[in-house]
């Protein structure tokens, strides 16, 4: 398509949103994200209906509609990757510069595997199945960032 | 039963970057190119009451964006409600204001100019929660490559096959006047076009794109009034899946199947394989077609690289979303072309003597929301 009409005097302008803000972690959340930043472990919660160990943690289980706020479990700081990208494109919004990998990692003793980085390992190389400890972020960290990333054991 | 038909289609072309019209000024053209074609009113009595609108806040860069568009869409001094999902709920949300008596003419109104924002995937990483996701980066693309390298393993889908969806795509689309303009393709152009996310290429990945549609809706008793060529609305449905990637089987097409299943009990479908003259199917990535085919019923669980094979022939005729739709409006379109094949004014690439299509929806990452709309003649 093109403009009808003259666009000499046309002219756009540059904005932006940036908005700060706060957000509450959750209950749940909260006992999550501080024992992993403070005690550097990686904690799930088991619906003890279906068996299955969820991470990220949660209050309910989906499938059972259980309460399962307090069924905490450790899980192993060691999983397997199951699927992955190689993320070979630059923006504002990634952690890390191209090419870096984002992985589904099943954590040792858990049922959902876990969105992560893996770093350590040459991006051409990395497979499903590949074994991963979890690297923990040295400065104390109030997101899933409190692992720095995954890398092979 | 009340029955609920669509009286009237509008769009604008699909185009990379309309820089030189704001958001509202490609609404207006659907909008009076509706009253236009149908010499429909704002009358109180017998005329639009009531409009939906389909918009996203971050997308228009100011919250509660259907405010932005209220009086260009006729929802001035009347009902308006927005959709936030893909704009075949819509579609969903003024049937539904329909059979239930709520009223007899609902306008449904959709606009998203992805060119407004410096990057389309650091607006999709604004979709995922600030604890688990956000911070990793995650966006639709990234979201999108997980499901793409679990499904190819899992369907034996190549590369070849890729790259025969973006062919079919593009040349589906260079035969729709209201499709995005893009080169041809090669398969050498798309079994080497960049990665951007591993199994993800570039081509393999819907283009950044400017659009705005419209359609009328109406009930079967004042249908006359509106037009001669009415596409009955004979079955909707749509499911949510779980949020966290990890949680969900992201081959298993759960939420899809769900959806489909909803539409097709309604429509009286029992054998989805055979029950269509034609599907639009909303392939952001390539390898969503044969995926949402899968999920759909049209070709067995796992088969969709077979499913290619066999020549997509009446798939996507409009070109797809992989030719280039909007972000929120990749259902609405997928209903548009279904409504102008069932009227018969698809030009060139019309379907000789369509009665019944099936057009399809997403919303969210890896297609966590589906919605299925059947349309009949
Ligand atoms: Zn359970």
């Amino acid at each position: 398509m093109h403009p009808n009409f003259d666009l000499s005097d046309c002219y756009t302008i540059q904005g932006k949103l940036a908005l700060p803000y706060t957000y509450f972690a959750g209950s749940v959340g909260s006992i999550f994200l501080t024992t992993l930043r403070d005690r550097r472990k990686i904690m799930g919660i088991k619906c003890h209906t279906c068996g299955k160990v969820f991470v990220p943690p949660r209050q309910t289980c989906e499938r059972c509609l259980e309460d399962i706020r307090d069924q905490w479990v450790e899980l192993g700081d060691t999983g397997t990757l199951e699927n992955f990208t190689v993320v070979r494109y630059a923006d504002r919004h990634l952690p890390r510069r191209p090419p870096f990998v984002l992985g589904l990692i099943r954590l040792d003793g858990a049922d959902t595997p876990l969105l992560h980085l893996v770093a350590g390992v040459v991006v051409d190389r990395v497979a499903e199945g590949l074994r991963v400890r979890a690297v923990f972020a040295a400065q104390p960290e109030n997101t899933i960032l409190g692992i720095d990333h995954f890398q092979p054991l | 039963m009340n029955r609920v038909a669509i009286c009237a289609v509008a769009q604008i072309k699909n185009e990379p970057d309309i820089w030189y019209q704001r958001f509202q000024g490609m609404v207006l053209e659907c909008f009076e190119s509706i009253v236009r074609q149908t010499g429909v009113t704002f009358d109180m009595e017998q005329g639009i009451r009531n409009v939906v609108t389909c918009s996203d806040d971050v997308f228009d860069a100011r919250t509660i964006s259907d405010n932005a568009v209220t009086d260009v869409v006729g929802a001035h001094f009347r009902g308006e409600e927005k959709v936030a999902q893909d704009g075949l709920n819509a579609l969903g949300y003024a049937a539904a204001a329909i059979l239930s008596g709520h009223d007899d003419l609902i306008l449904v109104m959709g606009h998203c100019k992805e060119s407004q924002s410096e990057s389309r995937l650091m607006n999709t990483n604004l979709a995922f929660d600030p604890f688990y996701c956000r911070p990793l980066g995650l966006d639709f693309l990234t979201a999108a490559a997980l499901q793409a390298r679990a499904y190819m393993r899992k369907a034996k889908l190549t590369e070849h096959h890729l790259a025969q969806v973006v062919m079919h795509a593009r040349a589906n689309g260079a035969r729709n006047p209201y499709a995005r303009d893009n080169p041809p393709v090669t398969e050498t152009d798309v079994l080497t076009s960049p990665l951007l996310a591993d199994p993800i290429r570039q081509l393999h990945a819907y283009p950044v794109t400017d659009w705005a549609a419209g359609m009328l809706l109406c009930c079967e008793e004042r249908v006359h009034e509106f037009t001669e060529k009415p596409v009955w609305l004979t079955g909707f449905g749509s499911c949510m899946d779980s949020y966290f990637l990890g949680d969900r089987d992201l081959t298993g097409n759960f939420a899809l199947k769900r959806a489909a299943r909803r539409a097709y009990s309604m429509a009286d479908i029992a054998d989805p394989s055979t029950a269509f003259d034609l599907v639009e199917l909303n392939d952001a990535y390539a390898y969503q077609l044969p995926l949402w085919a899968e999920g759909t019923g049209l070709t067995p669980e796992g088969s969709g690289g077979a499913w290619i094979e066999s020549g997509l022939d009446r798939v996507n005729r409009s070109g797809g979303m992989l030719n280039g739709n909007p972000i929120m409006l990749g259902g609405l379109a997928r209903a548009l072309e279904c409504a102008l094949q069932l009227r018969g004014e698809a030009g060139e690439r019309q379907v000789d003597g369509a009665r019944r299509a099936l057009a399809h929806g997403t919303t969210g990452a890896a297609g966590q929301h589906h919605a299925v709309l059947i349309l009949e003649r």
